[in-house]
């Protein structure tokens, strides 16, 4: 092979090359942290801004592919003798990618101000353990094949096993670092057999010859089971979420915005691609897997998020919810396109790509918000915090919007990708399958009792965090984040307002998308570029932004009327509280007591721990711990049952050389008369 | 007639926020006839609203901008509300930008900024309300939203408008479907507006309050100003009612504005028919135990649910 790189397509892949050539820069950008690892200025003021440029580029590069709507292929030579890369770039790949970029973007100049000295691996070693990450993730997107694919795929997993395992002297750390290693694998695994499966005998490896491959339906349907298990680990679909709750809280507040905003997309990625390109016109019945495991997953993600006490635990919760959303998406896209009724399976698409949209930007939003309140007092429980609106005004506001937005209100981005699912779902009356007809309402009413509950989940969150009186008196010397983390946070918050303003636009440039997977567009029946209207017969239509301003203009009409009208007094008092007077910072809800109606009404859900005090206790204390119940009843056993395998696989290790000659010679005999009698 | 369409949503908002308070009124005074009580005048929760807008407002020492700001966004978030549910015509030229979804998504977005301001002052009955009202809505709101849903199976549309056109011009009668909705909806209306059985809203006693409770540190204007967005909240909530339950009388497309004259007395009649069975309500029930709300709530949950069941199945 004389030349570099030979183009497969008629047309020059410029901007592929360009994608290949920032994933190049990040891992440059990564390996000069090793120069001086222990240097916070070069790592955090110069390499973790350029890295955040590199990932602006990106998502410029990938929003033109996506505008472009084309698909560009090359190939490198590098990898296996027989099997080169191959790199794609079409718009499913476009989408995500420029979620990568765009999100990134906020999260690395964040990431610039937050790392410090003395706070576990070295600056320059994070660096390099941060830009492989997003270099990994970004080649699991443009892997045109399954070797490469699954190469970035194990990449990307231990960087960030390494990233989670930064403050690696902590046992407890240590732990939940395997957890989510052995979850990966256990998923990556899963993936080897259904790539394994998708070739079809064809030994070739390339997705284009899994897209060519003829399977029967029983093949087809194991290859679909085990994307779904393979990257529903990673995805954290319940019950394979378990190191969710466990890696998030973990790791820095930059990478776990980074694991939960992007890197569970890139397993919504997978998804998308298996269920949806590599395995042609879907079966519908398929779609129900993803459908009622979604389902489940929204109600349980958001039942936990509500009774946590640990602030990054919580999201992690709610980001096991937010990725049920994501896959009752995809499971309605699947019936639908399964059915032939490709408009419509756009619409629920559409609804699945938004919704990864949001959650990047709203989730990274308000991860990194908790690491800055981490950064300033040091404390994790909510039992611990509040008031922190008054010393950490940036912060505090910024974190707002986020809070509104995953609260799924409107005119913010939460909202949009709610309304498209939930207008989804009430066209399921036109599927030819009566039961599947009977099922969507209560479908629906899971999705809808989700939301609220994020409602509540939310105001939990916010509340017990930033406002009301400080519970600890630590808390009056926080400080608000720095300008690098400033910058960061209201990109992503400017991000969650944008998408919630202005959802045509994203949806025009979706189109590509819906119509590279299920063969359709949505149709827009309005004329006006402000005006939401996606299905041409039924009149519905949202626009965000005639909303917003009327909304606003009733406010500020409000305002002045009771400025002119009425003189404007006022003075501060001390809290009225029904003129008790000598209430304490310890009588606001702690974060147990806000989780209570919802640790009381789904008690079975959950496994709690109590410690009442008796009345005679000098000092009282009071302590709940909620787990949950799929440790008993899915991972001891299995655990369980790996032991005692690896026990009896144990009796024939006897460290004698002897008997290993033994089995050698077995073997031999058994393999002779395996090609005697062939 | 572009012109008239705007004209009417005016009209129709003014007459929402103007008419609220007596809405109020009224309710008080069947209920204080009903208890055979002497009724308080009609104008009361009027006198009342000037008297706080004249006083000085105190705000607690702990109190951040989030305080001030809420209760300006609770109003405005009701007043928008109003806008877009077909209280006297089907012809609003707002209602394009805002279907029922958003509807129930702006009551949310005011619920969230009314207990985010309750925890805000840090007090015990503050958050107590919040955490109360919180567990009220989780339940509320997707109830509603399946109560909207029946009539949007029905009607083929989220929009409020074309589902009250769809369900006018129909015959008389409720379809089996929308009477369990119609059920789930007056069990949500009560939870929702802090009625008796949920919670009392004549109650001094701050262990049994919700919505009060949030409004302890309130004073003066900012009071003011949430009071008379719970009224046009149960304003809207009863228009609510009668666009998907009632919808006989409100001006139609090729109506005209002759429309409307038949649509304001109607209304009318509608609304002191609706005060009245409301008072009548609260008057036969008891306020029921903090831990049972959920159950009430759940109740109309299911029945909302079995609505679109039974429309889904008497359908297929």
């Amino acid at each position: 092979m004389h030349r570099l790189l030979h183009p497969v397509a008629a047309s020059f892949p410029m901007l592929l090359i360009g994608c290949v050539g920032l994933l190049l820069g990040w891992t440059v950008i990564g390996l000069a942290g090793l120069v001086r690892p222990r240097s916070v200025v070069l790592a955090g003021r110069l390499l973790f801004p350029l890295g955040a440029l590199l990932g602006l580029a990106l998502a410029l590069l990938a929003g033109a592919s996506l505008l472009g709507g084309g698909i560009e292929r090359l190939i490198l030579p590098i990898g296996l003798p027989s099997l080169p890369m191959h790199l794609r770039l079409d718009p499913l790949s476009s989408i995500f990618l420029l979620l990568l970029g765009a999100s990134s973007f906020g999260i690395s100049l964040f990431a610039g101000g937050y790392f410090r000295v003395g706070e576990g691996t070295a600056p320059g070693l994070l660096c390099l353990q941060y830009h492989l990450f997003l270099a990994a993730m970004g080649l699991v997107l443009i892997a045109d094949d399954a070797y490469s694919f699954l190469v970035a795929w194990e990449v990307m997993a231990l960087a960030s096993y390494f990233l989670v395992t930064t403050q690696h002297r902590i046992a407890e750390i240590r732990r939940a670092g395997f957890i989510y290693l052995l979850m990966a694998h256990v998923g990556a695994i899963c993936l080897l057999l259904c790539f394994g499966v998708l070739q079809g005998g064809s030994w070739h490896f390339t997705f284009h010859a899994m897209r060519s491959a003829h399977l029967s339906l029983g093949w087809a349907t194991v290859a679909f089971a085990l994307a779904l298990l393979g990257f529903g680990a990673k995805a954290g679909l319940v019950p394979l979420h378990v190191w969710l709750p466990e890696a998030h809280p973990a790791a820095p507040s930059p990478v776990s915005a980074l694991m939960s905003g992007v890197m569970l997309k890139t397993a919504v990625y997978g998804m998308l691609r298996v269920g949806l390109d590599l395995l042609g016109r879907p079966v519908w019945w398929w779609g129900l897997a993803p459908l009622i495991l979604g389902l489940f997953t929204i109600v349980y993600g958001v039942l936990f998020a509500a009774v946590q006490t640990d602030m990054k635990r919580l999201l992690a919760y709610s980001s096991v919810e937010n990725i049920g959303m994501v896959f009752t998406g995809i499971g309605l896209t699947i019936v639908f396109a399964g059915s032939g009724l490709k408009v419509f399976a756009a619409l629920a698409l559409l609804a699945t790509l938004y919704h990864c949209l949001n959650h990047a930007f709203m989730k990274s939003l308000l991860f990194l918000g908790t690491g800055s309140v981490l950064h300033a007092t040091g404390e994790r429980n909510l039992g611990r915090l509040g008031g922190l609106i008054h010393r950490m005004p940036w912060v505090a506001w910024l974190t707002l919007i986020g809070t509104l937005a995953i609260a799924g209100l409107p005119p913010l981005n939460g909202f949009v990708s709610e309304w498209l699912l939930l207008q989804s779902f009430l066209f399921t009356g036109h599927l030819p399958h009566a039961f599947v007809n009977l099922l969507i309402p209560m479908a629906m009413a899971l999705v809808v009792l989700g939301a609220a509950l994020a409602g509540y989940v939310m105001v939990k969150f916010y509340g017990v965090i930033f406002l009301g009186q400080p519970r600890e008196a630590a808390l009056a010397r926080a400080h608000d984040c720095g300008w690098l983390e400033r910058i960061g946070l209201t990109w992503l918050a400017v991000g969650c307002v944008a998408l919630g303003l202005f959802p045509l636009q994203v949806i025009r440039a979706l189109g590509a998308v819906t119509h590279q997977l299920v063969g359709a567009v949505v149709p827009q029946s309005s004329s006006h570029w402000w005006l939401l209207a996606p299905v041409p017969e039924r009149s519905v239509s949202y626009a965000p932004l005639v909303f917003l301003t009327a909304t606003l203009a009733v406010v500020l009409m409000t305002v002045l009327a009771v400025r002119l009208a009425y003189r404007q007094r006022e003075r501060r008092g001390p809290a009225w509280d029904c003129g008790a007077g000598n209430l304490t910072a310890r009588m606001q809800d702690t974060a147990e007591g806000f989780g209570q109606p919802i640790r009381h009404l789904f008690q079975p859900f959950f496994q709690i721990e109590r410690e009442l005090p008796e009345p005679t206790d000098r000092a009282p204390r009071y302590r709940v711990v909620v787990r949950e119940r799929i440790w008993r009843l899915m991972y001891e056993p299995i655990s369980g049952a790996v032991e005692g395998l690896a026990n009896i696989a144990a009796r024939l290790q006897q460290g004698r050389i002897s008997v290993y000659l033994l089995y050698s010679f077995l073997t031999l005999l058994v393999l002779l008369a395996v090609a005697l009698i062939r | 007639m572009n012109a008239i369409d705007w004209i009417t949503q005016v009209l129709e908002v003014v007459v929402a926020v103007a008419a609220a308070p007596a809405f109020l009124g009224w309710l008080n005074q069947c209920r204080a006839w009903l208890q055979n009580r002497r009724a308080p005048s009609l104008w009361l929760p009027y006198r009342n609203l000037h008297k706080l807008f004249h006083k000085e407002a105190v705000i607690a020492a702990s109190a951040s901008p989030l305080f001030r700001i809420a209760p300006y966004v609770v109003f405005g978030a009701m007043v928008v509300a109003a806008a877009i549910i077909p209280s006297m015509s089907t012809r609003l030229p707002l209602v394009g930008s805002a279907d029922a979804i958003a509807l129930v998504g702006l009551f949310a977005a005011a619920r969230m900024f009314m207990t985010l301001a309750a925890m805000d002052v840090g007090t015990a009955f503050g958050t107590l309300g919040a955490r109360r009202e919180m567990m009220v809505g989780f339940l509320a709101e997707p109830a509603l939203l399946m109560v909207i849903f029946v009539a949007s199976q029905i009607s083929s549309s989220t929009a409020l408008p074309v589902i009250t056109d769809h369900l006018a011009s129909g015959h008389l009668g409720l379809s089996p479907g929308l009477a369990f909705s119609a059920v789930a909806f007056i069990l949500v209306l009560l939870a929702e507006n802090a009625r008796i059985p949920v919670d009392n809203p004549a109650t001094h006693l701050e262990l049994t309050m919700i919505h009060e409770a949030m409004l302890l540190e309130y004073s003066a204007r900012h009071l003011a100003l949430m009071e008379w967005a719970a009224q046009l909240k149960l304003f809207n909530y009863v228009c609510i009612g009668f666009a998907l339950f009632l919808p006989w009388g409100v001006a139609r497309a090729h109506i005209g504005p002759m429309g409307l004259a038949v649509a304001i007395p109607a209304l009318a009649i509608k609304l002191a028919v609706a005060g009245a069975a409301l008072a009548l309500i609260e008057t036969v029930s008891a306020k029921m135990r903090v831990m049972r709300i959920p159950e009430f709530l759940a109740t109309a949950f299911l029945f909302a649910v079995l609505g679109l069941l039974v429309h889904v199945l008497l359908k297929a």
